[in-house]
């Protein structure tokens, strides 16, 4: 029995935007893994929701003109592992999706819901940095595009204007196009587990394969927010592949990342696992492109 | 000549397994009213004070409150709440020292006010709507800090919050210890506060009928549960009615009474309405019981000859804030340890110690888990010290065959250390996986590990053991058969099914068992605890088989003029023993008896039997890791324990059950801790998410194997197995890793926040640098 005043079902993208407008304090809800839980423990009893979930104009992964792939907004974890395009274009985001909770959060929790929860732990959303993904946002003037680490302002804070819906999220063909990457997920479990770090990586390698042309690293848990490893990657662009530069890569990642002490790790083993990951992410990553270490 | 048919020993079916699988068997809340007032309980935020005042008008504006009620109304009245069989010596009964809500906070979570409400958003609303005012006091949490003069005291009488200290002195431990050329080991060793998540959380309701209270509740301890509820209430017992249906898992925690009081109180508040309450997994975890964190502090002399001179022990268990089971989980603790590896000079010394913390009670092991924890660590430290191998080191140590206990009278009838060690190390290949893994370097090492674990059977002669069944024969020849032992989960139905009908001499599809408990018809007993269950039920089912058997025979005399003597009951039959005719079915001669016209009745019997003994029930587990150093990761990749519980009533449920058990002992290991804040006391990971119960995917395939020595004390030759799969996972993976990686470990979890310090302080992990691998 949940604490709710009202729920609103849209039946297109313009009505919840309309149904959003209607009610300036309702929360969108979607796959209801985060907003359901919230409420159970009281943080937004007597809400009034606004459902988008029956939406299927935003579900599923698409391949635009121009390359550009387009996942939905509504689209869920399960059905991003199972896609076709994802598996042969970006398959380490249908990878580390497939890595959220169990199979059943995974079949009702979406990739909108994911990022617009703002969390830092959010699997999909370090990879998505990685992949410089763009996040496309509709409401009462129209759509907007904004790059994902524009749209994440801080923790539990994400750029999402009064009656405004994110409807999907893009990744341009120059994002993925000759990449292989991989992603880590730190947890104390193999399974229903939050990240206690994670790691996404995207590497390019050159022609014949001796050296990276170009590397993403992007972490979760890091900071208050997911974020790139600027200083690493800039580092290791045009380096050779070779296991000192992946460690020298590894350990200038110090220069990026910013964990805090808590009561669930501490600030100095966080920073030693952002090491451990980024190599061996890396080192994946490489195999992966054909590459040898 | 051996007539009895053996239906105990077969791997049958579960008798309530496909009810479970499809969601047909009823528990607490599906019995329910849907029209029952529902109860929320407002827990205090604050680890230590009193309540000053508490404004409920708020709340009682809420629409659908029924009533708030606070510590300010309930009735003064002390209750115990361990689920100990009652002593009529007012020396040996438990502390009565709970309230149904309480204005003097102990820990945060205490009980402070309950709503009553038509539905569960009105009584959240209504407990988030009432205000309190508290006058806080200093806190403790660290045992060792609560001893010290001047700590806060949180129960009056209670010195320094001790709430008991007890002690061994065998020899004399002061001079055996000055031996010349002795080898001293000294370790401190660590356990967790942990939580039983059994799947059900703690659900019960109650409403009156007849002028009683009846409760509805998700309880191991129904009989307990009677009297808990009658002290509380301050009722005569006979005025409450106890009824147990099937529960999602207890583990202990529902082995003390819990809300089953106030529930039953709110009831009474409400002109007897059905009130339910239904407690969040949150609350389960701070507001329920958890198993006591234990400190230890063990000090062995060992002679080169790899002899103990003379030995120390020591344990500061942490009670939290009220005494629940108390002092007896801290003493079984210490109990095992001059009987485990003997030694003449011993000096041991327990204290249970009040702290501003979540009640500390039963969990599976009772104190077992915690003292082989620090005790098979200690020995692998020892063994390491004189350079022998540790699977050696126990071999010559460990209890003989004949030892006997002085106190509990147990004796050790068999070999069972060395015969279950010797099972494990070949069916393992320990051997030469301890070989393969002795020189490891490199990032990924892999070790072997082993642990044995003491046991016993039941509460004798601390406490009372006794066991009363009933059986009722029906038309058909078949029986239901009542037990105040409880299925709590754990298949104790199939074992009493089993040893019925061996008993009786019908097939076991001819054996009822009623599964629930209700205290106004089922005979007395205790209940599910202390693994004590299908050994003692064995009894009573044996005594009221027997006496049903012979009234059968009655009957049959009557039916076919046959000699009592020269028939029996086998398979369902009346057979004359001396030519083996069938003469007719049990099913032929009830009908016959139940319908006559001449000579009418119906057979039942029903007895009680004391129980005047325990049994000793050993083993040991191996375990494979592989440690990712730089990951500061272990995990196990493979795990065997060997048990000698004597006869095996189910051997496919007894394996379930060493399973459960090992599965809970890997999460002991490596994952498992409830934290609560230094600053506040608030309990920091009450949620299954952030508290890191491990999963189907943290686990290798479990393996148990079995010893079946005939417990000569037992009708079927079985002895405890509930409790002891969790006791000796734990120091196993622990001296598997320091194979793999040299470390010892000595706090658990270890967890990968653990691992970190260690290999830091190890050199294996190199601060801010390069590893040294």
């Amino acid at each position: 029995m949940y604490d709710m005043k009202a729920l609103y079902e849209a039946e297109s993208v313009s009505d919840a935007i309309r149904l959003l407008q209607e009610h300036p304090g309702a929360q969108i809800i979607a796959g209801g893994s985060d907003v359901l839980v919230q409420m159970r423990e009281g943080k937004r009893a007597g809400a009034e929701l606004v459902s988008i979930y029956s939406l299927d104009e935003l579900r599923g992964v698409k391949m635009e003109e121009d390359g550009t792939l387009r996942i939905g907004s509504l689209t869920s974890f399960s059905h991003i592992t199972k896609d076709p395009l994802i598996q042969k274009h970006i398959n380490v985001l249908g990878e580390a999706v497939d890595m959220v909770g169990g199979p059943q959060i995974r079949n009702i929790g979406t990739i909108g819901g994911n990022t617009c929860n703002g969390v830092t732990s959010a699997d999909s959303a370090s990879t998505l940095f990685a992949w410089d993904a763009v996040i496309e946002l509709t409401g009462p003037e129209g759509v907007r595009r904004l790059p994902i680490k524009d749209f994440y302002i801080k923790a539990g804070k994400v750029d999402l204007r009064p009656a405004e819906i994110q409807t999907g999220i893009l990744i341009r063909k120059e994002s993925y196009e000759g990449y292989e990457g991989h992603y880590i997920k730190y947890a104390m479990r193999n399974a229903m587990d939050i990240a206690t770090l994670g790691c996404s990586v995207n590497v390019k390698l050159s022609e014949d394969k001796k050296n990276f042309e170009d590397i993403r690293i992007a972490y979760g848990v890091a900071g208050p927010v997911p974020m790139r490893a600027v200083h690493a990657e800039d580092a290791g662009r045009g380096l050779a592949v070779t296991e000192e530069n992946i460690e020298k890569i590894g350990d200038t990642v110090l220069e990026d990342v910013t964990p805090r002490d808590s009561w669930r790790a501490s600030k100095a083993f966080r920073e030693h696992i952002s090491k451990v990951l980024c190599k061996r992410a890396l080192k994946e990553a490489v195999e992966r492109s054909g590459g040898a270490v | 000549m051996e007539t009895r048919n053996h239906e105990s020993g077969k791997s049958y079916k579960r008798v309530d397994a496909f009810e479970k699988v499809t969601g047909r068997a009823k528990y607490t809340d599906d019995l329910c009213d849907r029209n029952a007032y529902v109860a929320k309980i407002l827990h205090s935020t604050i680890a230590h004070g009193y309540v000053k005042s508490i404004d409920t008008s708020e709340a009682e504006k809420i629409p659908g409150v029924v009533k708030v009620i606070t510590c300010f109304d309930v009735p003064k009245n002390y209750f115990p709440t361990a689920g100990h069989p009652w002593s009529t010596e007012p020396a040996h009964q438990d502390v009565a020292d709970r309230l149904l809500l309480t204005d003097h906070v102990r820990f945060y979570g205490d009980d402070v006010a309950a709503v009553v409400a038509e539905d569960e958003v009105a009584a959240a609303q209504a407990v988030r709507a009432i205000k309190v005012e508290y006058e806080e006091l200093p806190f403790v949490l660290d045992v060792h800090k609560a001893m010290e003069d001047g700590a806060p005291q949180i129960h009056e009488k209670y010195q320094n919050n001790i709430l008991a200290h007890t002690s061994i002195r065998n020899g004399n431990y002061e001079e055996a210890s000055r031996e010349p050329g002795l080898i001293k080991v000294e370790g401190w060793y660590h356990t967790p506060t942990v939580q039983h998540c059994h799947i059900e959380n703690f659900i019960c309701y109650a409403y009156m009928e007849q002028g009683r209270v009846v409760v509805v509740s998700s309880t191991q301890i129904p009989h307990i549960c009677r009297r808990v509820v009658g002290q509380a209430l301050n009722v005569p017992w006979g005025q409450v009615r106890i009824i147990k249906p099937y529960i999602g898992g207890g583990f202990g925690n529902k082995q003390d009474i819990l809300y089953e009081p106030l529930c039953a109180y709110l009831t009474t508040q409400v002109g007897g309405r059905t009130v339910k309450l239904d407690v969040s997994r949150e609350e389960t975890f701070v507001s329920n019981r958890v198993r006591h964190s234990i400190d230890f502090h063990i000090i062995s002399y060992v002679r080169p000859d790899g002899t103990y001179a003379a030995r120390k022990f020591e344990s500061f268990s942490d009670q939290g804030a009220y005494a629940s089971h108390g002092h007896s989980i801290a003493a079984k603790g210490m109990g095992c340890f001059p009987q485990l590896y003997p030694c003449p000079n011993i000096e041991a010394d327990t204290y249970t110690v009040f702290t501003n913390k979540s009640v500390s009670g039963a969990m599976r092991g009772y104190g077992i888990p915690q003292a082989m924890f620090a005790m098979e660590s200690h020995t692998d430290d020892v063994a390491k010290a004189l350079g022998v191998p540790p699977y050696e080191f126990r071999m010559n140590n460990v209890m003989p065959k004949g030892f006997t206990d002085g106190f509990s009278k147990n004796v050790n009838y068999y070999d069972t250390f060395r015969e279950c060690m010797e099972k494990g190390r070949k069916d393992f290949d320990y051997d030469a996986r301890r070989e393969k893994y002795a020189h490891q370097t490199g990032n990924i090492r892999r070790g072997v590990g082993m642990s044995v674990f003491w046991y016993n059977t039941g509460v004798w002669p601390i406490s009372l053991e006794t066991s009363a069944c009933r059986m009722v024969l029906n038309q058909d020849g078949s029986i239901q058969i009542q037990l105040g032992e409880t299925e709590i989960g754990q298949g104790a139905d199939t074992a009493f099914a089993q040893m019925a009908a061996e008993a009786v001499g019908i097939p076991f599809d001819m054996v009822h068992v009623v599964s629930s408990q209700d205290t106004d018809v089922t005979p007395f007993g205790t209940g599910a605890y202390a693994s004590r269950q299908t050994y003692m039920a064995g009894f009573s089912i044996r005594q009221t088989g027997e006496m049903l058997k012979q009234k059968i025979l009655e009957t049959a005399c009557e039916l076919t003029r046959q000699m009592k003597e020269n028939m029996d009951v086998i398979d369902g039959n009346i057979v004359r023993t001396t030519d083996g005719e069938v003469l007719m079915s049990v099913g032929e001669l009830a009908t016959e008896k139940l319908y006559s016209l001449t000579n009418n009745g119906h057979l039942t019997a029903e007895s009680s039997y004391q129980i005047k003994n325990n049994a000793y029930s050993f083993g040991c587990t191996f375990v494979e890791v592989e440690v990712d150093i730089q990951a500061c990761k272990a995990h196990v990749t493979d795990i065997l324990n060997v048990h000698d519980c004597g006869r095996l009533i189910n051997p496919a449920l007894a394996e379930a059950q060493a399973h459960g058990g090992m599965s809970m002992a890997i999460g002991y290991a490596l994952s498992e801790t409830l934290l609560f804040d230094e600053k506040t006391g608030k309990p920091l990971n009450n949620n299954l998410l952030d508290y890191k119960l491990s999963t189907f995917m943290d686990h290798p395939d479990l393996k148990a194997t079995f010893i079946e020595n005939f417990e000569p004390t037992n009708p079927y030759g079985t002895k405890s197995l509930g409790e002891p799969p969790a006791c000796s996972p734990a120091p196993a993976i622990r001296n598997a890793i320091l194979q793999a990686t040299g470390v010892a470990l000595d706090e658990l979890p270890m967890r990968p926040h653990v691992l970190f310090e260690e290999f830091k302080k190890a050199g294996l992990i190199q601060e801010g640098g390069e590893a040294n691998v």
